[in-house]
């Protein structure tokens, strides 16, 4: 009786429903700006065999992952002499005719409900295979294929990993006030495959990836104050972690996955804790008046950085896991506040406030020295690429709250939008296993 | 005899949750939905699903729903990325813990808001704060702790949508929710 009347309390007044299959609009993302350095690559679309034909073709879907990096500019298909899908159709010659550093050709089998996707890439120039593969994926995984080779093609030619197959968890919003409706969604790096995996009246912030991409934490108010939950992707089965009088909120992974950094104002006032999530315990690393909120995890687990307004506005400040003494980290501007760690520790991004302006400024953690990432006016909650290439970040675009995505070596821009809805809040998984 | 509004409220809530209950359902625990099609148990056995009667009690108002009472007047503004309250609030928040004190029975929630600029996770703590700081001022008058709830919602539940500072200022608040 216990149990049903808090079901139905948390169904009535809450009214967090999880939705599935419900058609999405997917994230819409368009390329802004700087691809001068962009090194031109062929792409031929794929060959098919077997029957049918294939709703994807991964040529397609592997020179627009290319293109997003902002490392490639691969050459239109209507601009190609010949279209070769196998090694013994390619003629080399006329891709050095093109002036192409590089051709990448494929083919898809289809062997009853499953399919094989190989792919060759070559150096033009000198004349030599560099990579190929094969991989087996059904009809539903074909995309997830492709994207495993642009990663397996964007290493082999610039050494650093390609994050193609990685996903992207933000917020969602429609409505207000009795219409509102809140959606915590994740999908692929391409905005293809959107799917909520919570929804809400009441609002949902702070999406947390666990380090091996399969959890995500994030705050509800579903229970009219925030909670922090950890929920598995695969299953949908959640977990409240804390949920103590006062605010609840800014949930972080450490790097081993086994604590959750998070801002508790239990104690009356907001200060950083960790909780261990296997034992539970709850460790304080915080004791200040001013406001100490959005701890981040340095990659090697050793410190934390975080938001406090200690010095009279909100600074960047480091903390030991441990606890033990605050230092300082940011100087520039009146205001920086949200940090995150770059995956290889080289530099925390943060939303800084210049000249009343938001803008996401990268601060190179051995130098000292920053620099901005974007124009503002209301840019926040950057979140790192798992290759540390690019920094996701949330801005606004014509009024509304869109996401948007800048290189940190200042190439690529990109702007991603989902239909109308307000998008807000991303945060960028880790490299998918 | 008079019936305090209060006591009316449970009856009220129970109407609210009969009306909801054939709606899809969540785990107390959290756990992935079953959607409206889940025969319980799984087996083969009947489908049953209940419903409940529409209907709303009427109850009494509070007195802080008279426009011409002062305990009508229950926002207090905030300045830019502060917490402090100004001296022009405080007779406001001193009417209200004068009552909360003559009515011990009666509780408040004191939700505190900020508006956009910022991050959203430094807001959600200074809405926090601020609630916090018309808590102080209450319990410093002798309002009991008990009677209180603070809640911050950051800036994720806006007055007024606009992004200009005549937005702002409406949204940078607490709100004394009886």
């Amino acid at each position: 009786m216990t149990r049903s009347i808090s079901s139905l309390l948390i169904l009535c007044a809450f009214l967090a429903v999880l939705l599935p299959g419900t058609a999405l609009a997917r994230l819409n993302i368009e390329i802004t700006g700087g691809v001068e350095a962009a090194q031109p690559i062929a792409v031929v679309p794929f060959g098919f065999a077997g029957g049918g034909s294939a709703s994807v073709d991964p040529g397609a879907v592997i020179a627009a992952d290319l293109a997003r990096t902002g490392r490639f500019a691969p050459m239109p298909t209507r601009d190609m002499l010949d279209q070769p899908t196998s090694h013994e159709e390619v003629d080399l010659r006329d891709w050095r005719l093109l002036d192409m550093n590089n051709l990448v050709i494929g083919q898809v089998v289809r062997e009853g409900a499953r399919y094989r996707i190989s792919f060759i890439l070559y150096d033009v120039f000198r004349g030599e295979r560099l990579a190929g593969a094969t991989l087996t994926a059904t009809a539903a995984g074909l995309r997830n294929a492709a994207h495993r080779i642009a990663d397996q093609i964007h290493e082999t030619l610039t050494g650093i990993p390609g994050v193609a197959a990685t996903r992207i968890a933000y917020i969602s919003a429609t409505g207000r006030g009795e219409n509102a409706r809140v959606t915590l969604q994740v999908a692929d790096a391409d905005g293809y495959n959107p799917q909520v995996i919570v929804s809400s009246t009441e609002p949902i912030m702070s999406p947390a990836w666990s380090p091996d991409g399969r959890r995500i934490a994030y705050v509800s108010f579903e229970s009219r104050r925030p909670a922090i939950y950890v929920q598995e992707l695969a299953s949908g089965r959640r977990e409240r972690v804390a949920s103590y009088p006062g605010i609840n909120s800014s949930p972080a992974f450490s790097p081993d996955g086994r604590r959750l950094a998070m801002t508790l104002s239990k104690d009356g006032n907001p200060e950083i804790y960790v909780l261990d999530l296997d034992s539970r315990a709850l460790t304080r690393l915080t004791d200040h008046f001013a406001i100490d909120t959005e701890p981040a995890w340095s990659p090697d687990g050793s410190h934390l950085v975080f938001t406090s307004g200690r010095g009279g506005n909100p600074q960047i400040y480091r903390v030991p896991a441990s606890g033990g003494a605050v230092s300082r980290v940011s100087f520039e501007g009146d205001y920086n506040a949200s940090p995150v760690y770059a995956p290889d520790g080289r530099s925390i991004a943060m939303a800084r406030r210049i000249n009343g302006a938001f803008r996401i400024a990268l601060l190179d953690v051995e130098r000292g020295f920053s620099r901005l990432l974007s124009r503002g006016p209301l840019d926040e909650s950057p979140s790192f690429a798992p290759n540390s290439s690019m920094v996701i970040y949330a801005t606004t675009h014509g009024g509304r709250a869109v996401l948007a995505a800048a290189a940190v070596d200042g190439g690529a821009n990109q702007r991603l939008t989902q239909g109308t809805d307000q998008v807000r809040e991303p945060a960028w998984s880790p490299m998918v296993q | 005899m008079r019936i305090h509004p209060w006591s009316l409220l449970p009856g009220v809530l129970l109407l609210v949750l009969a009306g909801c209950s054939t709606t899809p359902r969540q785990g107390a625990d959290g756990a992935a939905v079953d959607g409206a099609t889940g025969t319980p148990g799984g087996g083969a056995g009947a489908e049953v699903s209940t419903a409940g009667i529409d209907g709303e009690d009427a109850r009494y108002a509070g007195p802080w729903e008279d426009p011409a009472n002062p305990l009508s007047k229950r926002v207090i503004y905030f300045g830019y990325d502060n917490a402090e309250i100004a001296p022009e609030y405080v007779a406001l928040i001193r009417t209200h813990a004068r009552y909360l004190g003559t009515h011990p029975q009666v509780r408040v929630t004191l939700e505190g808001h900020t508006d956009e600029r910022g991050t959203r996770e430094y807001n959600l703590a200074l809405s926090d704060q601020r609630a916090d700081s018309v808590r102080r001022v209450m319990l410093a008058e002798g309002v009991r702790a008990d009677q209180l709830e603070v809640i911050g919602y950051g800036e994720e539940r806006p007055a007024s949508p606009g992004q200009s500072e005549s937005s702002w200022r409406l949204n940078r608040r607490v709100v004394i929710e009886y």
